[in-house]
């Protein structure tokens, strides 16, 4: 036996060409050939018709003569800063809360509160897309300030979770705070011109409502969730029965029934604003699809973790303050994300009882006998918009679900 | 346990039941308000509670109808014909839906790089946009740029698309038709019933089962002779005034509704057959690639049955969208049972016994599926100790 | 009665000795029904006296967890009476919670909370129930932590931990309560096998400085070394009870026989 070293060997190159991957992937067996060159003729002709379509049939010049309209409606024009205050406040405090929940503190050397050289590069990039926007440049001017607002406030909440240990109720109270200022500043009042709900319409109205309707509908779905949880029959029957009835409804009869039935089930002399009867229609709707998710989330607490907790003397209050809730929350997180993107999609509905929001405008903008016919150019754009939106938060959600690191023990 | 007087409010048990007396009190409270103001409110509008304008005369038109129906029809017909437009979409939908969701879902585990790229493509795109905006493409931007009657497109000879709808071969309307339909149904159970029979004895007693076959392929040959004259299919035909007759004709709006509700659906259902397939343990695989399995039987005898486990709650969940989302069809114009509904409160005012008949109708849709569903789910469920 | 020395501990294996000491628990004709069908526990009768350390065996599903976890209130019972340092178990909040207090639990499953620190799982109970300051709870911890040996990792998570040392936590917080007595539900069964010696040290310790212990294990050598006596539990009914000595080379019931072959 020769006594040979055994040195590592490096594996057989492998012919990474391009060649190599075509043929794998493309061309793999007669009928993966097939398909790929059928769909392939198709695709292109598709594209290639799309795009002389995009490029010259189409005429684009309804979006930028009614880019205003669609962000914010009707809003008075004299007042436009209100709406950008609004959102440098909710890019702010989304940044914060950004930041805080991706800077898991249960992973150790995982402190960097810096931006990693990519997300640097990343904003470098959108930044200079922005500048390159067919946009007034004092528009666009804001716009990058929101972004720094954006990067500053994802700053300030991974600094928060080193410093401050109730990061988390700070950053809570700041959305309460905000959202009140952002009432505050779409409906006027103490100093502020009034600016009626009517005219509250676009993109400012979607997001608005989403936000509102996730808030409110906070409480009362943490309400059912433990109800529906909860030993005594008679509050899990009534749990069970508002869960299971308003997620059966479709969401457009619950706005449709809001707008009509409210006004009589109410005291004849409240007047019910179209808009606070749409919050509602859209908070019951929310809750109870919210509920099933922190039940989830409660669901997901190992049974022994309240064991524990009883063993140790903790009553029930206690235990569900000191330990369920926060795990159960942080497994909520997620599902809520989706949730929110839900009912960020599901706001178009609003149209049909009348509030004219993103999908709502457009469809006013179409019945402006200048613009006749353009359905395709508005439509993609308002969808685009949407797109953009929805992308990011899934993009979001799934990077939060990582670094939550729920489930992880 | 000792029979000692323990204080009341020491008492576990005493909270329980005083929890939910209070739970029962707040409840009866709210709504006890709520019926007080709507007494008050209908009393001052002079309105009274009865579902008596059911028979009174509708008086509108309906654009497609299933049962017949004329404007001097009932209030209640019209619901009726509403509804059955509203469940022509759901059925037809829910199929149609389970089927691209599928083969979307396995489609992104294909070895085709270009295939599973379209497919991605075509999921983050319609899961990304709301249901409304997509219907409102479908007939907005699709259809109705769709050429007209007169220059209709013709499609595999007999299959007319226009901006009116599409119109296409069916079956007659015949009492032959209907037996035959109903032969190829025993036809079918039939032939399932040899097969499961055929399988039972290869296994079973190792025979070739040859006699089966050859009934299988009776059975066959009897169904293509029904299917192709039995069925007395009628074709479309367009006169000059471009009225269709014959055939089954698919107005646009159908058609927007059921396509927009069918792309939109499926996206989700596609990522929920995915992750069912990915939740199956990896282990399900390497196992039956080593008992030597082509991935056409894998798929079909180890991996689907197993992911189906996982898949059947969150595709109710989808099943149900389905069917709640189907009331946006009054967007456009298609009268579905929500559309109806809407009309007719229009017309008679009667706010309360309409919104009251609409939540009924979707809660018992509702509560039908989950039913069968969830019976689904039970017979599908792996036996554990 | 048996009389005699225990070998290992040299603690006075005498009940009449022990008879003089205070009763820690005494569960009397101790019955629960699951479901109102299943009998798990038929009528289970046991005292235990403090400085004690008993230890429940049995064939799974003989009901020996469940019983002990009748006795800080975790299951209930429908007959018989369960009295814990002279307070009566009962459906009385003021009795259970003050019978908590006075009971530490270990499980098989450690039950840390993690989303919380090492010391911060065990400052909890003295600071929300026995209302001690921050401080002084911090204290405490401290010096139980170290009594089991791992104050190193108070800042660390749960999640960081191994399962030996994460069972060595649950010890030490259920010892931060200042109970009278510590149950132990299969501590060791959820350990890997080279962690299972560190967890039943920290226990042997523990009993030698005088804590009542119940313990339910399948620890054969645990049992010989540290219990004052072993009680056998096989379908709801306790079988035999005996000092370790006796219980291991001299069963007297049939049913210990059948076991022990199982088990040695």
């Amino acid at each position: 036996m020769t006594n040979q070293s055994v040195l590592p060997e490096s594996p057989p190159s492998v012919t990474t060409d391009v060649v190599a991957w075509v043929k794998k992937n493309l061309f793999d067996g007669w009928f993966n050939s097939l398909l790929t060159v059928g769909i392939g003729f198709a695709l292109i002709k598709f594209l290639l018709s799309f795009g002389e379509w995009v490029t010259t049939k189409a005429r684009w010049d309804v979006i930028p003569a009614n880019l205003p309209l669609f962000m914010v409606g009707r809003f008075p024009a004299s007042q436009y800063w209100r709406a950008w205050l609004i959102a440098a406040l909710l890019v702010s405090v989304g940044g914060l809360t950004w930041g805080m929940l991706t800077l898991s503190k249960e992973v150790e050397g995982n402190h960097q509160i810096g931006f990693s050289r990519n997300t640097l590069i990343g904003i470098g990039i959108l930044a200079f897309a922005i500048v390159l926007l067919p946009l007034p440049t004092p528009n666009k001017a804001m716009i990058l300030g929101i972004l720094s607002l954006a990067l500053g406030g994802c700053f300030l909440g991974r600094l928060g979770v080193r410093k401050i240990p109730i990061i988390g109720g700070v950053v809570a109270g700041a959305w309460v705070v905000s959202l009140i200022l952002v009432l505050w500043l779409l409906a006027g009042g103490f100093g502020l011109e009034t600016v009626g709900t009517d005219l509250w319409n676009g993109l400012l109205l979607t997001i608005f409502m989403a936000l509102i309707s996730i808030g409110l509908s906070f409480p009362l779905g943490m309400i059912f969730a433990l109800g529906r949880q909860s030993s005594l029959p008679i509050v899990k029957f009534f749990s069970v029965t508002y869960i299971e009835f308003f997620r059966g409804l479709p969401l457009v009869g619950i706005l449709f029934a809001a707008q009509v039935m409210l006004p009589l089930i109410l005291p004849g002399d409240w007047r019910i604003d179209r808009v606070v009867r749409a919050i509602a229609g859209l908070t019951i709707f929310t809750s109870a699809y919210l509920a099933e998710a922190i039940r989830g989330g409660l669901q997901s607490i190992p049974k022994g973790q309240i064991e524990a907790a009883s063993a140790l003397g903790l009553n029930t209050p206690l235990s569900l303050y000191l330990i369920v809730m926060p795990q159960a929350l942080r497994a909520v997180i997620p599902a809520m994300m989706n949730l929110f993107l839900s009912l960020f999609k599901d706001t178009s509905l609003l149209a049909v009882v009348g509030l004219v929001e993103l999908t709502g405008i457009s469809r006013n903008i179409l019945a402006n006998p200048n613009f006749l016919g353009r359905f395709a150019e508005v439509y993609l754009f308002v969808a685009t918009i949407y797109l953009i939106c929805c992308s990011a938060m899934s993009q979001a959600s799934k990077q939060l679900e990582a670094n939550l690191g729920v489930g992880k023990r | 346990m000792n029979t000692a007087k323990i204080p009341l409010w020491r008492d576990d048990r005493f909270w329980k039941i005083v929890f939910q007396i209070l739970a029962v009190i707040v409840v009866i409270a709210i709504a006890d308000f709520f019926l007080f103001n709507l007494r008050l409110n209908m009393a001052r509008r002079g309105s009274i509670f009865s579902f008596d304008f059911l028979s009174s005369q509708a008086s509108f038109d309906i654009g497609e109808a299933l049962i017949s129906y004329r404007s001097s029809d009932a209030y209640g017909k019209a619901f009726l014909v509403g509804l059955f437009n509203s469940l022509k979409v759901m059925i037809v939908g829910m199929i149609l839906t389970t089927g691209l969701g599928i083969a979307a879902g396995i489609a992104r585990f294909s070895n085709n790089w270009l295939i599973r790229q379209i497919v991605t493509l075509y999921v983050d795109l319609f899961r990304n946009t709301p249901i409304l905006l997509q219907l409102l493409f479908w007939y907005f931007a699709v259809f109705t740029n769709l050429p007209k009657v007169e220059d209709r497109m013709l499609i595999f000879g007999s299959l007319y698309i226009s901006n009116r709808g599409i119109a296409m071969p069916w079956i007659g309307n015949s009492t032959v038709a209907w037996l035959s339909l109903l032969g190829l149904v025993g036809l079918a159970i039939a032939a399932f019933l040899a097969w499961q029979q055929r399988t039972k004895i290869i296994v079973e007693q190792g025979a070739s089962g040859q006699n089966l076959l050859f009934v299988l392929l009776g059975v066959g040959a009897t169904a293509l002779v029904l299917l192709v004259f039995g069925l007395q299919w009628t074709f479309p035909v367009i006169d000059d005034q471009g009225a269709t007759n014959g055939g089954l004709r698919l107005t646009a709006e159908y058609c927007s509704v059921l396509l927009g509700l069918v792309f939109y659906t499926g996206a989700f259902v596609s990522e929920i057959v995915r992750s069912g397939i990915q939740s199956v343990a990896k282990g399900q695989w390497e196992a039956a690639k080593a008992l030597g399995l082509n991935s056409g039987l894998l798929m079909r005898l180890v991996i689907f049955p197993q992911a189906l486990r996982v898949m059947i709650p969150p595709l109710t969940s989808e099943y149900l969208n389905l069917c709640k989302n189907s009331s946006l069809a009054i967007v456009i114009a298609y009268p579905d049972v929500y559309a109806v509904s809407s009309t007719i409160l229009n017309q008679t005012g009667r706010a309360i016994e309409v919104v009251l008949m609409i939540m009924a109708t979707y809660l018992i849709i509702n509560l039908l599926i989950s039913i069968f569903m969830n019976l689904l789910n039970s017979s599908v469920q792996i036996k554990e100790r | 009665m048996t009389q005699g020395l225990n070998e290992t501990n040299g603690k006075a294996n005498n009940y009449a000795d022990l008879q003089t000491k205070k009763e820690v628990i005494v569960a009397t004709d101790v019955q629960k029904w699951y479901d109102n069908k299943f009998h798990v526990l038929r009528g289970v009768s046991m005292t235990v006296y403090e400085g004690e350390v008993v230890v429940i065996m049995g064939p799974s599903g003989s009901g020996k967890s469940t019983f002990i976890r009748t006795f800080n209130a975790l299951e209930a019972y429908q007959k018989g009476s369960i009295n814990i340092d002279g307070i009566e178990l009962s459906h009385d909040l003021k009795n259970i919670e003050a019978i908590r207090r006075e009971v530490g639990m270990v499980f098989q499953q450690f039950n840390l909370f993690p989303h919380l620190t090492i010391l911060e799982n065990v400052t909890l109970s003295p600071i929300w129930v026995r209302r001690y300051p921050k401080k002084k709870a911090e204290e405490i911890a401290m010096q139980l932590l170290e009594r089991v040996g791992i104050a190193e990792q108070a800042r660390k998570y749960p999640g960081q931990l191994s399962g030996g040392q994460q069972q060595r936590v649950a010890i030490a917080r259920a010892l931060a309560m200042q109970p009278k007595v510590m149950l132990f539900d299969e501590p060791t069964s959820a350990l890997d096998p080279e962690m299972v010696r560190e967890v039943l040290d920290t226990m042997k310790t523990l009993a030698q400085e005088g804590m009542t212990m119940v313990v339910v294990t399948h620890e054969v050598g645990f049992a010989r070394e540290v219990a004052d006596r072993i009680v056998l539990m096989d379908e709801g009914l306790l079988i035999e009870e005996a000092d370790p000595v006796e219980f291991f080379n001299n069963p007297k019931e049939e049913r210990t026989r059948k076991f022990l072959s199982q088990i040695l």
